[in-house]
């Protein structure tokens, strides 16, 4: 049996993906970015490893992916995580036409044709405002875990509408509609409601298709996955391997490696 | 081409460019230090052709603040300018310009004559701004001449036209009046023979540029339309109206057909051809290129051969029996294409994409320019409706590089690369 890994050094964190031949995930592993992205690609990579109880000798390929990706040095080559989150939603829901990748510095649009392959695709520049970070920004402000941002939002019932652009201006305009009276539930609503019309901005640039797959960190949030719902007018995919999406697609392309080498060469080639 | 080879032939015309370059820019150091007054004009409808009747020194401020960045010192001068008070938001050629005047005309290619005369054409909003400038710190005469946009949604109106007809009267009587300031500023009388015979030299190099363009059809592509056609544009504007212009083109024809016919190409190993849509990323401008071509991906075409190229990509040629109506004839539709090629792109793209054999078209919106880059993502979606071409769309600047983020290109352009990759594999699928 051989097996195929793909490693996802995104901006915040690391993730690794390793599937055998069927294309099931036999290990996954999820370490914090930091600034040494060369040792966070390895211990990922090692941490997947460990949890799948495989030897580094029994994955045949592994591909980089994710603005670390060249950093990923015992990688065998590196795939844009533009391609690998387009690639693993197709897979998990192969109806897929358009993804959205929240991620912790970017979001990414991307529409896929009906093969996998990118047709087109549109992400946040200059701004991280409809991004991870913006809701990190409003958990700092609120001084509320992270995990339990989305909760918290689906109690609120009169959103607030937030209206700046910027994610450094976003703490303080939370901090004054908390001076204001508002309530932490009704503010974090208007908080994803925000950054889902940003989110939505992008994906008609690329135009909408359905189906549409959210990936990335960010779909773990039960609130972000129906403000986007209700921002696109579009019910989204959401897999239980969202967070992993980007590390899926680089495995599965590593995969395509595996294969393409074991095949056998036709006579008039 | 008996006694010509590989090694006497190929990338001449990058050298003669860069000889040229320098011996202009000599040109104009001696002029600024014998404190003769230059005409300052702009790429687009820079009638060179004319002002070389009158010995003026010419020189093209869009050039010189590209220099600056392709130099690495672009940021000295554009922080100098906003330090001046001009905001982030002017165009980058403007505030390198401006700098360039605070410090008496000093470039890294060497001291530009002052201005004694702005001369342009409508064909950027920004280029009448920009000259106001020059008018507020020198007190110099400027001359708008103003050029009529099409009327016809998108397509040219010709000659025999009845519209265009009108339209070369109006620049015609626009030229009779520029003539005794151009005789004003230079103390030097309108000599029409000497008009015949820049417009004869503009003439052999216009028809040489075509072919130059047309050469790089063949496959491999002969020169790589965003690196070494930039050097090629610089010597069509800086040295149009004038023999050296002229023969340069002729030597360049010689080189792109001895290439063509030895199949030798830019890169080794052409997998992507490409066209160019918009201004260059000066401020990285090898990187820029290397980042296509790293991944077998080479420009064949761009739209700045024809927007900027003083109106020699389309091969119109002057008739020098009737040279004022047809000096304005000429004008009339370069900058109508150069507008054109702004506001009317899909029909132009999908011509190229045909003519070269494109696989896919590269959008490169700039910040600092909004005249070349508004709508560029409305043209793009025009075109995605009317053929399957992969397109880029990616976003920097022409000179400043403070908006100009590597990796984020990088990631954008090697996603692009992935895709072609993919269809081609696809394509391939399918055939077997």
């Amino acid at each position: 049996m051989a097996y195929a890994a793909g490693v996802d050094v995104g901006s915040t964190q690391t993730k690794a993906v390793i599937i055998d031949e069927a294309r099931r995930i036999v290990a996954r592993s999820l370490t914090m970015t930091g600034a040494n992205v060369v040792r966070a690609a390895e211990e990922s990579y090692q941490e997947a490893l460990a949890a799948g109880d495989l030897r580094e000798e029994e994955v045949e390929y592994v591909v980089g992916t994710g603005y670390g990706r060249y950093k990923v040095t015992f990688g065998n080559t590196q795939v844009t995580e533009i391609s690998c989150h387009g690639r693993g939603a197709v897979h998990m829901f192969p109806a897929t036409r358009t993804v959205v990748d929240m991620g912790g510095q970017d979001t990414k649009a991307i529409r896929v044709a009906a093969t996998g392959e990118i047709v087109d695709f549109c992400m946040n520049d200059k701004c991280a405002a409809g991004t991870g970070r913006f809701l990190g920004a409003a958990a700092s402000a609120l001084d509320i875990p992270l995990a339990d941002l989305g909760a918290t939002a689906l109690r609120g019932e009169r959103a607030v509408k937030i209206s700046t652009t910027c994610t450094v201006f976003a703490e303080s305009e939370v901090l004054s509609w908390l001076g204001r009276g508002k309530k932490i539930e009704d503010i974090l609503l208007g908080v994803h409601q925000s950054i889902a019309g940003r989110s939505a901005g992008l994906l008609r640039r690329v135009g909408i298709e359905d189906e549409v797959t959210f990936t990335g960190g960010v779909a773990r949030n039960v609130a972000m996955i129906d403000a986007l719902q209700a921002s696109l007018g579009h019910r989204v995919n959401v897999s239980e391997e969202s967070h992993y999406m980007g590390a899926l697609g680089a495995a599965l392309f590593a995969l395509d490696h595996i294969l393409a080498a074991r095949a056998p060469v036709r006579a008039d080639a | 081409m008996a006694d010509v080879s590989d090694a006497t032939i190929v990338g001449r015309g990058n050298k003669d460019g860069a000889r040229l370059f320098r011996e202009w820019f000599e040109g104009l150091g001696a002029a600024a230090a014998a404190g003769r007054g230059a005409a300052y004009v702009f790429v687009m409808g820079s009638l060179a052709e004319l002002l070389r009747v009158f010995d003026l020194p010419i020189v093209f401020p869009e050039i010189n603040s590209l220099q600056t960045a392709v130099r690495r010192v672009a940021h000295e001068y554009l922080n100098e300018a906003e330090d001046y008070g001009y905001s982030p938001d002017v165009c980058g050629y403007v505030k390198a310009d401006v700098a360039t005047q605070l410090r008496g005309g000093d470039l890294p290619m060497g001291r530009i004559p002052k201005p004694g005369i702005a001369v342009y054409t409508n064909a950027c909003n920004t280029y009448i701004k920009w000259a106001e400038i020059w008018e507020r710190m020198y007190h110099i005469p400027t001359f708008t001449l103003d050029i009529p946009g099409t009327r016809a949604a998108g397509t040219q109106t010709w000659p025999g036209d009845s519209d265009f007809a009108n339209d070369r009267r109006y620049v015609e009587a626009q030229l009779h009046e520029l003539i005794p300031l151009l005789e004003r500023v230079s103390g030097v009388g309108f000599d029409v023979d000497r008009l015949r015979e820049s417009m004869e030299q503009a003439n052999l190099m216009s028809r040489h540029w075509k072919r130059v363009l047309e050469l790089n059809r063949s496959r491999p592509s002969v020169f790589n339309a965003l690196t070494d056609g930039t050097i090629y544009l610089g010597v069509a504007n800086g040295f149009r109206g004038l023999p050296q212009g002229a023969a340069y083109f002729a030597d360049l024809v010689e080189e792109m057909e001895y290439k063509s016919a030895h199949g030798i190409g830019t890169i080794t190993d052409e997998r992507y051809r490409l066209i160019f849509v918009g201004v260059p990323c000066y401020p990285i401008f090898r990187r820029f290129s290397e980042m296509f071509t790293e991944l077998g991906g080479t420009f064949v075409t761009s739209t700045y051969l024809r927007f900027a190229s003083g109106g020699a990509s389309r091969g119109f040629e002057y008739d020098t029996r009737r040279p004022l109506e047809s000096l304005a004839q000429g004008v009339l539709i370069s900058v109508r294409d150069a507008m054109d090629n702004m506001f009317y792109q899909t029909g132009i793209l999908l011509e190229m994409v045909d003519q070269f054999q494109a696989d896919g078209i590269v959008y490169h919106p700039i910040k600092s320019c909004r005249t070349v880059s508004t709508g560029l993502a409305d043209s793009r979606r025009a075109l995605m409706r009317q053929r399957d071409v992969p397109s880029l769309y990616i976003e920097s600047d022409m000179m400043d590089r403070r908006v100009v983020s590597e990796a984020q290109l990088k990631n954008r352009i090697d996603a692009f690369f992935e895709g072609l990759a993919s269809r081609e594999r696809q394509a391939a699928g399918r055939q077997a």
